[in-house]
């Protein structure tokens, strides 16, 4: 079947560097890292490394495009979403869709006892982002543990192949909070130094909060890459542990690269998960061989932003993006020596490159892992 | 002209009453829901060690997927299509009151990997092996159109050869999972009021 070309466009986020995607991009360009040291208590029982959004920057922010009172995602989100709605001007009707991905949401305002606030629920979330902007037609809410963000992507581009949506607003959120950090805590996943991903030295992740939004669209102007196949594949192993042979991952490029009707070789440049975690560093290198992507310049954005869950997979498509823009390959921050079993390209400097296509993947709990295969439209 | 598909087989677990394609399949009424998913298990004659490990939202969508899946077909290109209203709000509840007191303060890698609604298909992928295409969403309430529209799109893109489509709701005892499977096999037509009576009786 001959299907539609989908594309993606307008693009934003909100981290620790910066609001704009152009201060990010800078920052990364720098070299600059949004991931510090913190001693709360009411966060953690121990110091903690983790890329936290300033409170106040966040409000002072808010304040210049609302009064009204949100939840800090919900800030987070809105201020990723505005630019994006602002500049596609498109009509919010049933044909624009919004979707919303997160893995724990307004987890903060869960308290002791049995009512629950309304914004816990995901939807609550969803209506409470959605209102700000005036969206008419219901959110499709994306829970699928640290490959949401970039599902969102593949998600609304299917859904506009489907002919239900012409226009697809997507967001991605996640905070660093008591809950997440007392839980990857327990799981002893918490690096005790800034994240290294694919080091020999890595001992684990850091955190981190971000909101990112992008236009998924039939219209190819403004365009920013062609969303050109995907795949969303489980592992069938492990719910807490990534496949040893990197089965779902593997899989998922493989559907990804068959609908975009090219071979592995086609592929410039790939924006992998890297988390720092001992198994999932290796889980992807021995992926990357596999496939015959073990030489392709390959860079985990985690060591600038932590593990923004959630977030991740729709913040690293953004930088993804101005990466291809620009031809510029940014270093995978903290790569010192390596640190898998199977050689891969690991980006240890900036450098100059051109890339016609790109590789987005994740992978998270549950056995779940997306990837999307990105087209250069110029 | 697109392809029609058909829903070969459907389940509804609720009040603690188990319905397979229309007919009752096992009941046991006034049970709390881990008693009730224990007698249902061995109802089934399931041999499964990890199933006691699971959170009761893993459960739910364990015990209607096996008598969906264990057909005797072959479901290897078997999607998993589910969503709910509370994602994993069940168990955020638990894992919260393990935190949120500093003299109490016990976090489990047990209970905290369950605080993710997607959890209970990479439990399904596991019993079945199926390294197949799965995704979470989170709606209001059962959303058909949703369902009928996203099931045709992996269908028809050949993503995958059959879905199970799933709406697994869990909260504080509350629960509801009705599930359904989707292909080129079957009677009864995949379209929007179909689906809707099935999940209504």
């Amino acid at each position: 079947m001959n299907r539609r070309n989908v594309y993606i466009a307008h693009t934003s986020c909100i981290t620790p560097l910066g609001f704009t995607v152009e201060s990010n991009v800078q920052a990364i360009e720098n070299g600059t890292t949004g991931i510090s040291h913190w001693e709360d208590d009411a966060l953690l029982p121990e110091p903690f490394f983790a890329a936290r959004i300033n409170d106040d920057t966040l409000d002072g922010a808010f304040a210049q495009i609302s009064t009204a009172t949100y939840s800090r995602l919900e800030k987070m989100m809105i201020l990723a979403l505005q630019p994006v709605v602002t500049t596609a001007g498109v009509a919010l009707d049933q044909k624009t869709g919004l979707i919303l991905s997160t893995t724990k949401g307004n987890i903060t305002a869960l308290k002791g006892g049995d009512s629950l606030a309304g914004g816990v629920y995901l939807q609550g979330l969803a209506k409470n982002v959605a209102g700000f902007f005036g969206f008419t037609a219901q959110p499709v809410v994306i829970s699928n543990a640290c490959v949401s963000g970039i599902m969102a992507v593949s998600v609304a581009k299917r859904l506009i192949q489907a002919g239900v949506y012409d226009n697809v607003f997507v967001v991605s959120g996640d905070e660093v909070s008591k809950f997440v950090l007392s839980g990857f805590n327990s799981f002893k996943a918490m690096s005790p130094q800034p994240c290294k991903p694919y080091s020999a030295n890595r001992e684990g992740v850091s955190l981190g909060e971000a909101a990112a939004a992008a236009l998924i669209t039939i219209n190819s102007e403004n365009a920013k890459a062609i969303v050109a196949g995907d795949g969303s594949i489980n592992d069938a192993n492990h719910i807490s542990g990534p496949s040893r042979t990197g089965e779902g991952l593997v899989r998922s490029i493989e559907s990804a690269l068959k609908e975009a009707g090219v071979e592995a070789n086609a592929i410039d440049y790939v924006s992998a998960h890297g988390t720092a975690t001992p198994f999932n560093d290796e889980m992807e290198a021995i992926a990357l061989n596999r496939l015959g992507l073990n030489n392709v310049p390959v860079n985990s954005f985690k060591g600038y932003y932590g593990h923004t869950l959630g977030a991740s997979g729709l913040l690293e498509t953004v930088i993804g993006l101005e990466t291809m823009a620009q031809g510029r390959l940014f270093a995978s921050l903290g790569y010192d020596e390596p640190g898998v079993s199977q050689p891969i390209n690991v980006i240890a400097e900036n450098k100059d490159s051109e890339i016609n296509y790109w590789l987005k993947t994740a992978s998270g709990f549950g056995g779940c892992n997306t990837a999307v295969v990105f087209k250069n439209v110029n | 002209m697109a392809d029609k598909f058909y829903i070969s087989g459907y389940c509804t677990i609720s009040n603690n009453r188990i319905v397979l394609n229309g007919e009752e399949y096992f009941s046991a009424p006034d049970a709390a829901f881990t008693d009730f998913a224990k007698q249902a298990y061995k109802h089934a004659e399931t041999d499964y060690a990890k199933f006691f490990k699971m959170d009761n939202l893993s459960k739910l969508s364990f015990l209607a997927s096996d008598l969906l899946l264990n057909n005797g077909a072959d479901n290897s290109n078997t999607a998993l299509l589910f969503a709910n209203a509370s994602s994993s709000l069940d168990t955020d509840v638990k894992y919260n009151e393990s935190i949120i007191d500093a003299e109490n303060y016990f976090p489990s890698p047990a209970v905290f990997v369950y605080t993710l609604p997607n959890i209970c298909m990479g439990e399904i992928s596991i019993r079945h092996k199926l390294f197949t295409e799965n995704s979470f969403f989170v709606f209001e309430g059962f959303n058909s159109d949703f369902f009928v529209n996203y099931a045709t799109s992996l269908l028809e893109t050949a993503k995958a050869d059959k879905v199970l489509c799933g709406w697994v709701e869990y909260f504080k005892d509350d629960y509801k999972a009705f599930m359904y499977l989707v292909s080129k096999e079957g009677t009864t037509e995949h379209k929007e009021n179909n689906i809707q009576t099935l999940y209504l009786s």
